[in-house]
């Protein structure tokens, strides 16, 4: 059997440096075959390499460690050859993040990381790896996790927003919440699509969730949220994956694993 | 500073029912006194018949201020206002009608309580113009003019007191909060994570990054006890909040602090820059991958003491949702306001080069 491997994404340097030390200590078989310094290279480097093992800090540039687990979720391959690797978060002092761990009896650690609650981090890790089940069965094991824990860290929802102000030059577009089909996330941007025409703002989708009603908009993918009406099917397919026709647009919009749970029969 | 508790009295409203009912009976041994030492009856007569009198006025004072309050509030209830005299009180405008009625019916009740109970009482109050009779309503009125004002009195020092009392809460309450926000848990256990491994791999600078943490607590610490400090002051403890920022976030965040030698001594209160310092690094410059810098600089405008946080991290736009809702920016704004009342400002803008440039405006005293 191939020595385990790991990832650790860390934006402070000396804290990746120590925690790397640490872990040669304690567990001198893995391999910490990427440290990255930011989310969205943690994010790159963990599909490129499939680690089995990621250690995750929750503020990091880029993307945080709870964004950096869902995207993997969302975007770890189906290929059998790389099971979904084993998640630790690592935070200094996070209220709302550490009771949802607790709640969903996550993985993690408290910085300054001490020698004891390492090695027994270490030895779950350990049996856990021993113990893995298919790939196919750990990615859904890890999928229920995840969603319970994005679901119970999801920010208070205040639903008051009515109109959208899409600036174009020195015109304001205003586009009532009832015309958008579905909110995309475009880099820096959001895109927000009617039946007409299609508009950019300057806001992230996690700034415009906690404003929309979740009854109404569907979270279906990290990057997209759709108005559940104007849903016309969705059709899964064997990766767990789903995919929505849209009355009033052309184009089909992926549901990632995450969220395709919520396209049941009734 | 408008303090959150609601200010009234400190006791219940049966404690204060009884102490009044105390005070008269107080005073009606008084009179007994009185009068048995100048010969106008035994002791033990005059005690009974003037506790029958007190105790009568007390009881058309005490039942007709609460009868009031109650026909008060139902009248505010009705109108849909919340009830105002919840203890019983309606307030002292209104407070002449029952000790007007106490001081005209209580002894006239008195006196018939007293010979229905058999006690020496006169055979009638009427006229006034009677001798023993003028001495009973001169006592009678003397008395409640004497438990009114003591009562009002006490229940005007209790309520002050109260006020002094919730003030202090509200001032400790906020106290807590600053203390709270200069100390960061995230940002003390981060540093202590990076002292912890300094600690194996670098004595040396371990023992750097640790003095930078000491003078910060002290700093921080004696900055909440104090109203103002000077400008130097200021400076040394973003030196050392930057220093070990600087040792976390390594070449990604490079600093530079500008204070000119004539201003080092200027007064300013204390720790007034950090929230903007914290929000610089928070919200500007942790979140960009590649880190920035942060100048902090001071300079004197004519009668104006210029003071700036520059940043050069992810923007305003970014940058704004967070730190706009926090208790930073509130936080600075209300106390320039408290300690300068509308003569300083805060100014957070987008910098023309992308981050974010935060201005603070101070009159200069020089007679200060």
């Amino acid at each position: 059997m191939n020595p385990p491997t790991a990832l650790i994404a860390e934006d402070e340097a000396l804290l990746a440096a120590g925690l790397r030390a640490d872990l040669a200590r304690l567990w001198p078989e893995l391999q910490v075959v990427a440290m990255a310094e930011d989310g969205r290279s943690a994010l790159q480097q963990a599909l490129a390499l499939r680690p089995a093992v990621c250690f995750l800090d929750i503020r990091m540039p880029a993307m945080s460690g709870l964004e950096v687990a869902q995207a993997l979720a969302e975007d770890w391959p189906d290929e059998a050859s790389a099971p979904f690797p084993l998640l630790v978060f690592v935070t200094a002092y996070d209220h709302h993040a550490i009771e949802a761990f607790d709640a969903q009896a996550a993985d993690y650690l408290l910085k300054p990381v001490d020698g004891r609650r390492l090695e027994a981090c270490v030895g779950r890790l350990q049996r856990s790896l021993a113990s893995r089940g298919g790939a196919a069965a750990e990615l859904e094991l890890s999928l229920q996790r995840l969603r319970a824990l994005l679901g119970s860290e999801a920010a208070p929802r205040d639903a008051r927003l009515q109109v959208i102000q899409a600036q174009v030059g020195n015109t304001v577009h205003l586009v009532p919440l009832d015309e958008v089909i579905y909110f995309e996330a475009a880099d820096k941007y959001l895109r927000v699509v009617t039946a007409e025409r299609e508009h950019l703002i300057r806001m992230s989708l996690r700034e415009l969730v906690p404003q929309l009603d979740p009854g109404r908009f569907w979270q279906v993918h990290r990057g997209t949220v759709v108005q559940a009406r104007c849903i016309a099917s969705a059709r899964r397919d064997e990766s767990g994956k789903a995919y929505l026709t849209l009355r009033g647009r052309p184009e089909q919009i992926t549901v990632s694993r995450l969220y395709a749970p919520r396209f049941k029969g009734m | 500073m408008a303090t959150p508790y609601p200010i009234r009295p400190q006791h219940g409203s049966l404690y204060r029912t009884l102490r009044s009912g105390g005070v008269v009976l107080l005073l009606c041994v008084a009179i007994a006194a009185l009068l048995s030492a100048s010969n106008m009856g035994r002791f033990v007569d005059v005690l009974a018949y003037s506790s029958c009198i007190g105790v009568c006025c007390w009881l058309i004072i005490t039942g007709g201020m609460r009868s009031l309050a109650g026909v008060l509030n139902r009248r505010r209830s009705a109108r849909g206002r919340p009830a105002q005299y919840p203890d019983g009180f309606p307030g002292w405008r209104w407070m002449p009608l029952p000790i007007a009625a106490g001081i005209v019916f209580g002894p006239l009740l008195g006196n018939e309580l007293a010979g229905w109970l058999g006690l020496y009482h006169a055979s009638s109050l009427w006229p006034v113009g009677n001798a023993d009779n003028r001495t009973t309503w001169v006592l009678t009125l003397l008395a409640a003019v004497v438990a009114v004002t003591v009562l009002s009195l006490s229940g005007q020092l209790s309520r002050a007191r109260a006020e002094a009392e919730s003030a202090q809460r509200a001032a400790a309450e906020h106290h807590l909060k600053l203390l709270e926000s200069q100390l960061e848990p995230h940002m003390l256990f981060n540093t202590l994570a990076n002292l912890r491994v300094l600690i194996g791999s670098d004595p040396p600078r371990a023992t750097a990054m640790l003095d930078h943490l000491i003078a910060l607590l002290r700093s921080t610490l004696s900055a909440s006890r104090r109203g103002r400090h000077a400008l130097a002051d200021e400076f040394a403890h973003l030196d050392d909040y930057l220093a070990l920022m600087a040792v976390r976030m390594g070449p990604r965040l490079q600093t530079r602090l500008d204070l000119p030698d004539a201003l080092r001594a200027l007064p300013l209160p204390p720790l007034l820059l950090q929230p903007l310092v914290e929000n610089s690094i928070q919200h500007g410059l942790e979140p960009k991958v590649g880190g920035g810098r942060i100048d902090v600089s001071a300079r004197r405008e004519g009668q104006t003491l210029v003071l700036t946080v520059r940043d050069s991290g992810v923007g305003l736009d970014a940058a704004q949702a967070a730190a706009a809702a926090g208790f930073g920016l509130q936080q600075v704004r209300e106390r320039l306001r408290t300690v300068y009342a509308g003569r300083a400002g805060l100014i957070v803008r987008a910098d023309a080069h992308g981050g974010t440039l935060a201005e603070v405006r101070l009159p200069i005293d020089d007679t200060a």
